[in-house]
């Protein structure tokens, strides 16, 4: 009976939402070209954000953004301010290599290194010098393949290539590969795009359960994916942020006329 | 540009939403004329029309049938967003609400048999023809807001409520005093008593429908105060 009622509790909003990052202006070049104009977006903890539009719309470069991946593009130069807990990540004091295991990543095609699923994993703790003994860093590998719904399927095959599992596992072990050095934020590019539906709801009820412990922001083609999974959605439509809000309004009530349009089908 | 109209890229899905939307005014017009017709035969006491209105219900409640599998068809295949979403939505309570209207009149013609014109005072017929007329441009003006995705209708209708239950409240009065002035109207004064209820009834459900309307247009839950005879928002 208790799961029941458990079932029935209606989300509800406790306590107030904290601000784990924010954009502030941010503009982003490429070249003459700019692909993104004066962005404001709060990042709230422990939600997942969606991030929604379509293509060029400068969404996947925002995310981009939020862990200077974009720094890795010679021609593209971002402005304005984005902050990780209050402190500017664009500043010259930060550490690049630390910050994005502070904000991990996840890409849209699986990309496993071409070592074994232990190793996948255990690359990132190895390099940040995470754990100080054999037992310790198989501890974070059991339990981040177990946090990514993973372990049980490859308990006894963590010596194998990574790259031998299907697309969704692989998949799986790329999440496991970027929690592993417990990020704070978790950016995901289009992380289902490749996956059959089976292994995205596998996806889908991680994310969820990611929540807990990770901020998460997603960048999706589906609306239907943005409003199973997000708590919050950014629209995205040539380079400015057209509106953001709780997902439920998004996807029932959007204020801005782009928004219905887009996610109804009638602006490409 | 091809959307330049603000129509769906898909022109397959808004077709559906528009065929949606005739269905509605088609199932509208559908107890439009049976609420007409069922009123017509109480005071004509024209048995012919009555047996015809209570058997052309059954169209409505295939109407309804209709509705509800194109929008759940249309929620499976079209996985509808936002104003889409809503279209659908508020199109199920519409048509919900339109196939209780049309009970109402088959309700209504299925009464006539029961009362004996002879006795019954053309001013009590009045009564429920001038109730009659309230409701019937209750609904129609409720479903113009749907139609028209027009909000101040949808809010007007919602406020014009008032008026039918008032209607209802004297002709409940007069009946009364019918009733007590000669226990033989009993019979006849309780089953127009009951036509009167259920063309308030009707009334309450016009509400319904520009409820529906305004959510439709606003994304904004309505809903009527009786305590303060307020349209608030929710």
């Amino acid at each position: 009976m208790s799961v029941a009622t458990e079932i029935l509790q209606p989300n509800v909003k406790t306590g107030k939402e904290t601000i784990k990052m924010s954009g502030q202006k941010v503009c982003v070049h490429y070249g003459e070209k700019q692909a993104l104009f004066d962005v404001d977006l709060n990042i709230v903890a422990n939600q997942v954000i969606s991030l929604i539009g379509p293509s060029g719309c400068g969404k996947s470069t925002f995310l981009r953004c939020l862990n200077r991946m974009n720094d890795t593009i010679d021609i593209c130069n971002v402005s304005g301010q984005i902050n990780l807990e209050g402190q500017d990540i664009y500043d010259k004091s930060i550490d690049v290599v630390e910050l994005r295991a502070r904000v991990g990543m996840v890409f849209q095609k699986p990309n496993p290194f071409p070592k074994s699923i232990y190793e996948n994993v255990a690359y990132g703790p190895r390099i940040h010098g995470m754990t100080r003994s054999k037992d310790e860093l198989d501890e974070l590998v059991t339990s981040s393949l177990r946090r990514a719904g993973l372990w049980e399927e490859v308990k006894d095959r963590l010596d194998q290539p990574g790259t031998g599992l299907s697309g969704g596992q692989q998949q799986r072990l790329c999440i496991a590969r970027a929690i592993a050095t417990k990020p704070e934020v978790l950016l995901m590019d289009e992380p289902c795009s490749a996956l059959d539906p089976i292994a995205t709801a596998i996806i889908e009820e991680l994310i969820d359960e990611l929540r807990e412990n990770f901020t998460i922001v997603i960048v999706t083609h589906s609306m239907q994916q943005a409003a199973r999974v997000s708590q919050k959605t950014a629209f995205f439509h040539l380079g400015k942020l057209i509106e953001e809000g709780p997902t439920e309004q998004i996807f029932t009530n959007p204020h801005h006329k782009k928004t219905q349009d887009y996610i109804t089908g009638r602006i490409g | 540009m091809a959307n330049a109209s603000n129509e769906h890229i898909v022109s397959s899905y808004e077709d559906e939403l528009t065929q949606l939307t005739r269905a509605i005014s088609e199932m509208g017009g559908m107890v439009e004329v049976a609420i007409t017709n069922a009123t017509q035969a109480l005071i004509r006491v024209d048995h012919d029309l009555a047996n015809q209105t209570a058997k052309a219900d059954k169209a409505v409640d295939d109407m309804q049938r209709y509705i509800d599998e194109k929008a759940v068809s249309m929620i499976a295949r079209r996985q509808p967003m936002a104003g889409d979403l809503r279209h659908i939505v508020s199109a199920i309570h519409v048509a919900n609400d339109l196939e209780r209207i049309g009970d109402i009149a088959k309700n209504l013609s299925r009464r006539v048999k029961h009362i004996d014109s002879q006795r019954v005072s053309k001013q009590l017929y009045n009564g429920i023809r001038h109730m009659s007329d309230l409701a019937l441009a209750q609904i129609k003006r409720s479903l113009d807001s749907f139609t028209l995705r027009d909000a101040n209708i949808a809010l007007d209708v919602c406020r014009r409520d008032d008026e039918v239950d008032a209607l209802y409240i004297s002709l409940f009065r007069e009946f009364l005093t019918y009733m007590m002035e000669d226990p033989r109207n009993i019979t006849d004064c309780t089953h127009l008593l009951f036509c009167a209820k259920n063309l308030e009834r009707a009334g309450d459900h016009a509400t319904n429908i520009a409820e529906a309307a305004y959510y439709l247009k606003t994304g904004e839950n309505l809903y009527y105060d009786i305590e303060s005879g307020k349209v608030q928002l929710n």
